[in-house]
């Protein structure tokens, strides 16, 4: 997955935790540790696929306004890359058994990870991410409500 | 005085139970509606099987609309163990909603009787097989907590 991909779908899940906020392209690349010069382009493809809307003013800044319920990863990968991944052949006319053969178990990889990309939406992000906190907070008890997200040893990090 | 149940979804005020005898022609019909396939045989075989033995650990469940009494899904699972070394844990092989009555969260309260079902026996897992084009299934035990485990399904293509 590019970079632009991940971003989008960190702001996304951000901005869709509390759809009434508006986030700042700054407070969310602080967050995620990226430059607000590159996430600043990515929420311009976000803000023309509908997916967010920017305000301007004080207290200003970018809001989800997509359905969270239906927006898949893959949906937000796809505004960014070409999803047709290593599943390609440079020229199909001239393959040989072998490469017909590497293209095939390609294809299952891409097929599994599309599949799996385009099942899990922004809401089901949410959730998991929810679930991922609980477990952190049952793993370090005297961790208060609040504190900054930290992956504990035990929990695999993202 | 407001209607107090018109105000929470469908899903919260359907009953659940166990599948009777005179749910089948319904879940017949639900499921040719839903697959375009009638599989009568099928279906009567499932209730025998699921329904009426060893129903400590098969679980074939309903959801009927308030009043009613309509058939508005089902689910049916049962507790595995042992296949290619898998500790025991539930396996969900059937589950369908009506398509006029999705999203009202009838299939997440499906899903979580036949998950506290699960529980009772005392396995910690729960697993299901889906079509990976079926986004439909996909999304909603994915939006339910449920990953890739640690199986993969293989098949070979046995005609030449």
């Amino acid at each position: 997955m590019q970079q632009s991909s991940r971003l989008a779908i960190f702001a996304l899940i951000e901005l869709a935790s509390d759809p009434e906020r508006q986030v700042s392209v700054s407070e969310i690349g602080e967050k995620f540790r990226v430059s607000a010069h590159h996430l600043a382009k990515v929420m311009n493809t976000l803000g023309r696929a509908g997916l967010v809307q920017s305000s301007r003013g004080v207290g200003g800044g970018y809001s989800f306004t997509g359905n969270a319920r239906r927006t898949t990863l893959l949906d937000v990968i796809k505004l960014f890359e070409n999803t047709t991944g290593d599943c390609k052949l440079a020229d199909p006319s001239v393959a040989t058994d072998t490469e017909w053969a590497l293209f095939d178990v390609m294809c299952e990889i891409d097929d599994i990870a599309k599949a799996t990309l385009g099942a899990i939406t922004i809401s089901t992000m949410l959730r998991q991410i929810e679930r991922r906190r609980k477990a952190r907070e049952a793993a370090e008890p005297s961790q208060t409500a609040g504190a900054p997200e930290k992956a504990s040893p035990s929990i695999r990090p993202l | 005085m407001a209607d107090s149940s018109r105000e929470k979804p469908l899903g919260a005020r359907i009953d659940i139970r166990r599948v009777r005898g005179t749910d089948m022609p319904g879940i017949v019909a639900l499921d040719q509606q839903v697959t375009g396939q009638a599989k009568p045989d099928y279906w009567q075989d499932i209730f025998q099987r699921y329904a009426t033995r060893r129903v400590d650990q098969r679980f074939f469940m309903v959801a009927e609309a308030p009043g009613s009494g309509a058939l508005l899904g089902f689910i049916v699972g049962e507790v595995r163990g042992w296949e290619f070394g898998s500790e025991p844990c539930g396996w969900i092989f059937a589950f369908s909603v009506d398509p006029a009555a999705r999203e009202q969260g009838i299939g997440e309260q499906l899903f979580q009787a036949i998950s506290a079902a699960f529980r009772k026996t005392g396995v910690k897992t729960m697993r299901t097989m889906v079509p990976r084009q079926n986004q439909l299934h996909m999304a909603f035990f994915r939006s339910e907590g449920m990953v890739a485990g640690p199986y993969i399904q293989l098949e070979k293509d046995l005609v030449d």
